[in-house]
This record gives structure tokens, C-alpha cells and sequence, in this order.
């Protein structure tokens, strides 16, 4: 019952205002001018002195994305973006060449991640957690402000172990060979008109390599968050688990409350050879607008694993209660034999927030397997949808999915949408769906009620047995988070 | 990504606009009809034939697979109605009062005709030319719809059935439409019916679709139902065509409030097959059922769309269909339930499952849920697989052979919706169709 416990003593806490990280860091920012073009790349590309092929894959990719046109297929709607009135590169002004420890890191910076929980001292954990005995939980932190990355921690230690952790505009200079090897070769920079601006003006992002036969010592982290106005925040995540490797990955996002929305256009690209297994969770929190749908972040995010190598795993786990529009659909490509894929989600809207989301297992390989469960809460006035692909090709014999998608309404001016498509090639493939769709039923309430609980503490309980499944795959330190982020979810909406 | 790019007009696309321009002035109908026709065309000519990029079209994209467009074809000759005489005889053990079709030409002279209390029975391209009130009412206006495939037949619509069943009647016979293309060349067909059942009408509709085989003939039908409050209409349909055929079905009903509605669809022949059923329970605490079954082979296609929009409360429906597939048939079902805010207490289950006999078979389905109201209770199942090697181990370790235990395995598995019929002579002309395409695989 502790957890359940947990739960409502958050219900009982939360503030009036129920956005707690939507506060804005005064720092002094060098922005790139407003606006797209070639200039502007050729001005990131300059201000990380890449070298020239990286300049030029990003030329191209804008040359690429000229020619497209933004996707209508979701179920979400919003005014046509103004792609010239946006900012594509904030960073904090900083002297010489970056922060050489924390302690050149601009102390309202390091305020800033204080506030928000999250441990930039090698010497801290993550708030919230209790330490467990004898060594604490150490994870990794690289944080993300706006276009660049500010400080990354525990890069001794990583290194010790083999293993590469740091921004991705380090990585270029540090491993290019590896960065050139692996960057667009999941997501090409033709894949989709969000995924193809990115590659046009993707400013950071992280980039992890676990060599051989490591298992990653301990969790990694980035932390994003968009501080200045109008700004978009493209990021660029890659990991890359090589042979037999092991590595679990979390993401968490902020952004201050603001009247206009912004943009958030970020590709994450995972690669597991034989034997290597990925575990990427993220708990997504952007600034989801005002309760009339006046601001927020659209999210608009290509996330997708490829399980290159023989018997691979890549584990999708989310939480998304953030963002005015989601737009997200982390996939696996199950290329080599034996691999698995699992996606585990909780999408919670609430206001006006709309979330079209979902995942794409797409089996290569023979003996593939993969798991979906998600589950969808929606409440207030807002729209949630789930949208899946499970395909089988003519080679995947023996393919195996399941698939499960529960939503949850609560209150009458809300949508929960289910949307799965399921391609089968493969007669030796095995494929089941199911989904459900209900609100919380009276007798559950009253039962709790009855017990002493107010209705809002019943909800909380409720809601709590519905995403337990998903809670239980995210690593122990970003459950206790989450939890509390879905019980502020939904705060206001019953009654 | 988006399909706003301007689409060169295929040879199909042509051709029909030939055709329309040709038979315009000839095709029955008052000047309201013929005006809107014209607006009709208009709209299935903006956007072209149906492609993957049009989300309800994904997987049957028409532009590539209809290649072009046959010439209208011409009414049956004595010959040809006299050979339709013998035509539907899958259900011939049914007591039912028969209705011909041939050509897409509603033919009075082989047809029942019988009168009956409450029943009325006329030619939709009497109706059309005549301005009929209910036909005029309720054209094109049971379901709107802005698909395609759909406006090109309210453009080119010939004939097709009326039936009005009056307020309270309840019909002593099923009735069978015989659809028979008795042709010698490719040609198109485009039939349009309407059945309208007023209030505690009750009525069951059987049709049936046959046509040679080898010949690329068009079907483009459409049937319209209105069950009235307390109505009870179910319909049966077989789309047996012959081997080359494409045929397009759309239906369109929409339900009162406590009635009884059920469509049964199952797809025996054509080598293209698509049957799009939009049904809307408009009225509180009706019960529908919706089941269907592809018994596919070769290189055939069969897609199933179906939306089942729930915009009163308290209603209930059940969805259920099966796909056996040989060879390298391709089989689609995209089914969505939609629930109106209005349609509180919906009570929605949806099942599909494929069955996958051979390495170069497809299923595809796209299973939807869209849901507006909280208090629902709503599901969709949808699996896809080879038959279960154990069941078959089972029947086999009791001495049956592989291929009489793959039979009587596919049999139960698409029984199982065939049990969902309430007709038992019904229900035995279609298991006696199953246990045909079984006897045809060996």
C-alpha cells in the first residue's frame, strides 16, 4: 500500500498552481538570429566548429525538408507553425570555451536544476529518493539548457568503464568516427518532416557508446529544458550498445510557462548489436498550457530503436503528462533474430492537452518478439489518442506481439481514441490486440468512499491500479517521480 | 506525409469522366437527381480514386489497383435474364421472395412480386425518373459521406431496389436481392438501392453478388437502409463475383431507437472486394450486430471498412469478423467504433481475427476506437496468426488427416460468426459455402 500511500499524500500537497517547474531562469542568453535558412545552420554548425561533413548532412537535410509538408494525419490540430519566428540556437553566455567544471557553470543555472530535482554534484542522488543502505544509486546526469549542453557529470567514472557520455557536439569532435557511423543510419534525415528540421538544426543532445561486454555502471540521464522565449529545442540523442552491453537511459523535460507555444522537434536514435540490451525511459513534463489551451509545448519527437544484432532488446518506457500536442511514437526495428522490443506507456491529458501517440514494432527478423502495453488517461477537455503499428514481413516466422491499450476517461468532455494497425506477412507470425476503453466505474468510488477516501483521493487510487504495469518497468528512482506527476495530472479534474 | 500533392488523372480517372460526360443526359432521374449527380462527380473528381495516402483507403489503394475504367454496361438481353433465372442458388433452400438484378437492370419480370401487406417494391430507376418522394428524401442522406467511391456511384447510379416496409409490418419472407453480372466483356455496373423500414417494421434482407469468371467487370453497389424506432432489419450478403471482378459495396444505415440491426458480410469470390459499412445507431438503447467473414485464395484482395457510429445512448453492438486466407490473398479490416459524446452507456465490442495459411498471404487490420462520451464501455480484439499446431496435433493424434484437421479447424473458426446469424437454413447455405472453398484448397 506505500505506494498508494504516496499518492495521495501528493494529491494533498499540490499546490494551486499545478505546474511547479514553470518558473523561468534569468541568464544571460547569445541566440542566433530569428528564423531558418542556410545561414543559420551554417551558424550552429559554426558555433560547435563541426567539421565539414556535418555541416553538410545538415544542408541537406534542409535542402530535404524544404520540400516537405508538415504531417496531418494525427489526431491532433493546431495553427500552422511560423518556422521564421522562432529562434533555432539559445545558449547561456558563458566565457572562453564552456564551463571546465560545475563551478564555472553559471550558479543561476545550477539553481535552476536544483530547483527541479535533479543532481548535477556527483556527490548528490535524485531528490526523492531515499537512499537505499550502504552505496547510494549513482546516475549520470548530462543536462541539456535550451541548445546546449551545460554540464554532464560522472564523466570520470564513465570513462573508467569505456563508456562515452557526453553531448553529441563533444562527441563529433572527440568520436567523430563513431558519431559518422551510427547518426541518421535509424532515423534517416529523410524520415519524417520533423525528424528531417532536426537534422537540419539540431543544436544538442547526448551521445552514449557502450563498448563490448559492459554493463553501464549506472544510470544514465539527460535533462532537458527550454528556458528562453521562442525558442525551439531540437535535440539529438544516440546510444549505441554494442555487443553484449547493457545500458538503461532516462529523460526528463521542463520548460517555464509561457502564453505562446513552442516548439520541440527531437530525434532519438538507438542502436543494440548482439546480445545488447537498451532500457530509454523518459517522463515527459513540458509546460502543457494554461487550463483554456493557451500555451504549452508541441512535441513533436522521433524516437526509434533498432535492434541490430542478434537476441537485442530495446525497452521503451514512458510517461507523458506534459506538452500541449505530443506527437510521438517510439518504435523498435526488430532486425536481428530473437530480438525483442517492449513499449510501455502512460499518456495522462488533461485541459486541452491533445496526445497522439503510440509506438511502431516492426519485425525483420525471425523469432522477434514485442510487448505494448499503454495505457491512456484523459480528462478535462482533452484529446488522447494511441496510434500503433505491429507489422510482420515475410522473413519474421515465428514473430510474436502482444498488445494491450487501455484508456481511462474521466469527466464528459474528453476523447480516448485507439487506433492499432496490424500488418501480417508471415503466417508463423502470432499477433493479438486487444484495448479497452471505460471510465472509472461508480462502484470502484463509492467503495473507496465509503472507506473513509475523498473522491479525490479515490481517483488517485484508482488511477494508481490502472498504470501500475507501466510504473513497474521504469527504473525506481524516475517511478517515485512519476507517480506524483500523474496524481498532479490530473488534479482539478474530478468534481 | 501529406497528400496535397496534385495527382496526375489515371487512365481510370479518364476514362469515367468519359463515361459520365457520355451517359450523363441518359441516366435516370429528375433535374434535382441529375443536379446532383453532376455535384457528385465534381466531388470524386477533385480529389481522384481513393489512394494510400487517404487514410480509410490505406490499404486498398484504388488508384493502382483499378487500372481502368469499364464502359457502363448495356441492359440484359432475353438470354441473359432468362440465365439469371437460375442464379442465387446458394440460398435456394431459403423460403425467400426472390428480387433479380442483372446487369445492374432491376428485372420485374423474374422477380417476386407478390403482393403483400406493408410492402412495396419498386425499380430505383423508376423512382429516380419518377422523383419518388422516399426515394428523394432519403438519397444519399442516410449517412452523409464524402468518399469517393461512394459519390461516383450517385453519379453513375442506373438501378438497382425500393423496398419500403410500412409502419408495424413484419414481412413473412426474407427477401433475396439475386445481384448476376451475365456478361461476355468487361463492363461496369452501378447499382443503388434503398430499403426503408418504418417504425416496428421487420424485415430480412438477403443479397447475393455472382458474375463469370475471368472477366473484368466493375461493381460499384450502394444500399441504403433506414430502420425506423423498434424496427428489426438484418441483411446478409455473399460477394461470390467471378474471378476477375472488382466490386465496391458501400452501405450506409442508420438505426432508431430500440430496434434490432444485423449485417452479416462474406466475401466468397472477385478478385478485388471492398465493403465499406457506415451504420449509425441514432436512436437510444438499440442493439446491433456486425459480423463478416473472407474466405480468400489466389491473388485476391478483400478489404472490410467498417465504422460503427454510436450517437445515442445506451446502445449496444457486437462486431465480429474472421479472415482465412490462401495463397497470396490479402485480406484488410479496418473497423472503428466511434461514440458521440451524446452516446452515454455505448456498450461496444469489436473482434477480428485472421488466419494465415500460406507463406504469402497478408492481414491487415486496423482496428479503431473513437471515443467522446466517459461512461462507455467499449473493446477491440484483433489477432492474426497460422492455425494453432496443437489443436491441429489434437485432431491428428485421434486419427484425422492433416488436411481434414485443418478443415474442420477453419470451419469452427469461421462458424463462429455464422453462428451469429439468427436464419438456421441461412446459416446452413453459408456453411455449406465454407466447407466448398475448404474442399477447393485440397
Amino acid at each position: 500500500m506505500a505506494a498508494v500511500q504516496e499518492t495521495i499524500e501528493q494529491v494533498r500537497l499540490i499546490d494551486v498552481d499545478q505546474y511547479k517547474y514553470g518558473f523561468e531562469t534569468l541568464v544571460d542568453t547569445e541566440k542566433a538570429p530569428k528564423g531558418l535558412s542556410e545561414d543559420i545552420i551554417r551558424f550552429i554548425s559554426a558555433k560547435k566548429n563541426e567539421p565539414d561533413w556535418m555541416l553538410q548532412w545538415r544542408l541537406d537535410a534542409y535542402a530535404r525538408w524544404l520540400t516537405m509538408q508538415a504531417p496531418d494525419w494525427a489526431r491532433v490540430a493546431y495553427p500552422p507553425i511560423d518556422y521564421q519566428d522562432l529562434y533555432y540556437y539559445a545558449a547561456p553566455k558563458k566565457g572562453g570555451n564552456g564551463p571546465k567544471s560545475l563551478d564555472e557553470v553559471d550558479p543561476e543555472i545550477l539553481k535552476t536544476y536544483e530547483k527541479l530535482g535533479i543532481p548535477l554534484r556527483e556527490q548528490e542522488i535524485l531528490a526523492g529518493v531515499e537512499r537505499p543502505e550502504g552505496e547510494p544509486r549513482k546516475i549520470a546526469v548530462d543536462a541539456v539548457f535550451d541548445s546546449v549542453s551545460v554540464a554532464t557529470t560522472f564523466k570520470e567514472e564513465l570513462k573508467a568503464a569505456g563508456v562515452i557520455f557526453m553531448p553529441i557536439s563533444e562527441a563529433l569532435h572527440e568520436h567523430p568516427n563513431l558519431v559518422k557511423k551510427y547518426l541518421g543510419t535509424v532515423v534517416p534525415t529523410t524520415d519524417n518532416y520533423f525528424a528531417t528540421l532536426n537534422s537540419a538544426v539540431f543544436s544538442d543532445g547526448s551521445f552514449v557508446y557502450i563498448p563490448k561486454g559492459v554493463r553501464c555502471p549506472m544510470e544514465l540521464s539527460t535533462y532537458f529544458r527550454i528556458n528562453e522565449k521562442n525558442t525551439g529545442q531540437f535535440e539529438r540523442t544516440l546510444i549505441i550498445a554494442d555487443e553484449g552491453s547493457y545500458v538503461s537511459y532516462l529523460e526528463g523535460c521542463t520548460a517555464p510557462m509561457r502564453d505562446e507555444n513552442q516548439l520541440h522537434a527531437a530525434v532519438v536514435e538507438l542502436v543494440a548489436m548482439d546480445d545488447a540490451e537498451i532500457k530509454y525511459s523518459t517522463v515527459q513534463n513540458w509546460y502543457p498550457g494554461d487550463a483554456e489551451g493557451k500555451g504549452g509545448i508541441y512535441n513533436f519527437v522521433t524516437k526509434r530503436g533498432d535492434c541490430r544484432g542478434r537476441n537485442s532488446k530495446i525497452s521503451w518506457t514512458q510517461v507523458e503528462t506534459g506538452s500541449a500536442i505530443t506527437w510521438k511514437y517510439p518504435s523498435c526495428i526488430l532486425r536481428g533474430d530473437n530480438s525483442s522490443g517492449e513499449f510501455y506507456s502512460i499518456a495522462i491529458s488533461n485541459g486541452r492537452q491533445q496526445v497522439d501517440s503510440g509506438t511502431k514494432m516492426i519485425h525483420l527478423g525471425k523469432n522477434t518478439s514485442s510487448r505494448i502495453i499503454s495505457k491512456g488517461i484523459s480528462a478535462g477537455r482533452s484529446q488522447n489518442t494511441y496510434r500503433g503499428l505491429v507489422s510482420a514481413h515475410r522473413k519474421a516466422t515465428g514473430a510474436r506481439n502482444f498488445t494491450n491499450c487501455d484508456s481511462l476517461l474521466i469527466g464528459d468532455e474528453c476523447g480516448a481514441h485507439t487506433v492499432p494497425y496490424i500488418e501480417t506477412r508471415n503466417p508463423l507470425a502470432q499477433f493479438e490486440h486487444e484495448a479497452t476503453t471505460s471510465k472509472i466505474s461508480e462502484d470502484m468510488l463509492f467503495y473507496a468512499m465509503q472507506r473513509g477516501l475523498s473522491q479525490e483521493e479515490a481517483v488517485a487510487l484508482v488511477v494508481n491500479g490502472f498504470v501500475r504495469d507501466v510504473l513497474q518497468q521504469l527504473p525506481m528512482e524516475f517511478a517515485v517521480e512519476a507517480q506524483k506527476l500523474i496524481s498532479i495530472s490530473l488534479e482539478g479534474s474530478v468534481g | 506525409m501529406a497528400a496535397a500533392v496534385h495527382l496526375m488523372k489515371t487512365p481510370a480517372e479518364l476514362a469515367l469522366a468519359e463515361t459520365f460526360a457520355a451517359a450523363a443526359d441518359r441516366l435516370p432521374g429528375t433535374p434535382d437527381i441529375a443536379a446532383g449527380r453532376a455535384a457528385a462527380f465534381a466531388q470524386f473528381s477533385a480529389r481522384g480514386l481513393p489512394h494510400r495516402r487517404v487514410e480509410a483507403w490505406r490499404y486498398t489503394d484504388l488508384r493502382t489497383l483499378m487500372r481502368d475504367a469499364a464502359p457502363l454496361a448495356a441492359p440484359p438481353d432475353a438470354a441473359a435474364k432468362a440465365r439469371a433465372g437460375g442464379k442465387g442458388a446458394l440460398f435456394a433452400a431459403v423460403a425467400a421472395r426472390r428480387l433479380y438484378v442483372v446487369n445492374g437492370a432491376f428485372v420485374p419480370g423474374l422477380s417476386d412480386l407478390s403482393p403483400e401487406p406493408g410492402l412495396a417494391i419498386l425499380s430505383m430507376a423508376a423512382a429516380l425518373a419518377q422523383g419518388d418522394p422516399l426515394v428523394a428524401g432519403h438519397l444519399g442522406q442516410v449517412v452523409p459521406s464524402d468518399d469517393a467511391v461512394l459519390a461516383l456511384n450517385t453519379a453513375l447510379m442506373g438501378d438497382g431496389v425500393v423496398i419500403h416496409v410500412a409502419k408495424g409490418t413484419a414481412l413473412a419472407r426474407p427477401i433475396h436481392i439475386v445481384h448476376v453480372a451475365d456478361l461476355a466483356a468487361p463492363a461496369a455496373l452501378f447499382v443503388r438501392s434503398l430499403l426503408v423500414a418504418e417504425e416496428e417494421a421487420s424485415v430480412s434482407l438477403i443479397e447475393t453478388h455472382e458474375g463469370p469468371a475471368d472477366i473484368a467487370y466493375q461493381v460499384n453497389g450502394a444500399l441504403e437502409i433506414v430502420a425506423g424506432d423498434g424496427a428489426r432489419v438484418s441483411r446478409v450478403k455473399v460477394t461470390a463475383e467471378g474471378s476477375a471482378a472488382q466490386h465496391l459495396a458501400s452501405l450506409s444505415a442508420r438505426v432508431g431507437a430500440e430496434a434490432a440491426f444485423s449485417e452479416a458480410g462474406f466475401v466468397l469470390g472477385g478478385a478485388l472486394v471492398r465493403n465499406q459499412l457506415a451504420i449509425r445507431l441514432d436512436g437510444a438503447d438499440t442493439v446491433a450486430h456486425v459480423c463478416g467473414a473472407s474466405l480468400l485464395s489466389g491473388r485476391q484482395h478483400a478489404d472490410t471498412t467498417l465504422v460503427m457510429e454510436h450517437a445515442a445512448p445506451r446502445c449496444e453492438s457486437r462486431e465480429a469478423f474472421r479472415a482465412v486466407l490462401d495463397g497470396a490473398a490479402r485480406d484488410v479490416f479496418q473497423g472503428r467504433i466511434a461514440v458521440r459524446q451524446a452516446a452515454q452507456k455505448t456498450d461496444a465490442r469489436m473482434m477480428s481475427r485472421a488466419l494465415l495459411l500460406s507463406d504469402t498471404a497478408e492481414a491487415n487490420a486496423k482496428p479503431e476506437l473513437e471515443i467522446f462520451a466517459d461512461d462507455v464501455q467499449c473493446g477491440h480484439g484483433c489477432t492474426a496468426g497460422a492455425l494453432d499446431a496443437n489443436q491441429k496435433f489434437y485432431l491428428m493424434a485421434r486419427g484425422i488427416p492433416a488436411t481434414e484437421a485443418e478443415a474442420l479447424l477453419i470451419e469452427a473458426f469461421v462458424g463462429e460468426v455464422v453462428d451469429q446469424i439468427e436464419d438456421e437454413t441461412v446459416r446452413d447455405a453459408l456453411m455449406g459455402a465454407i466447407r466448398a472453398f475448404l474442399l477447393a484448397r485440397r
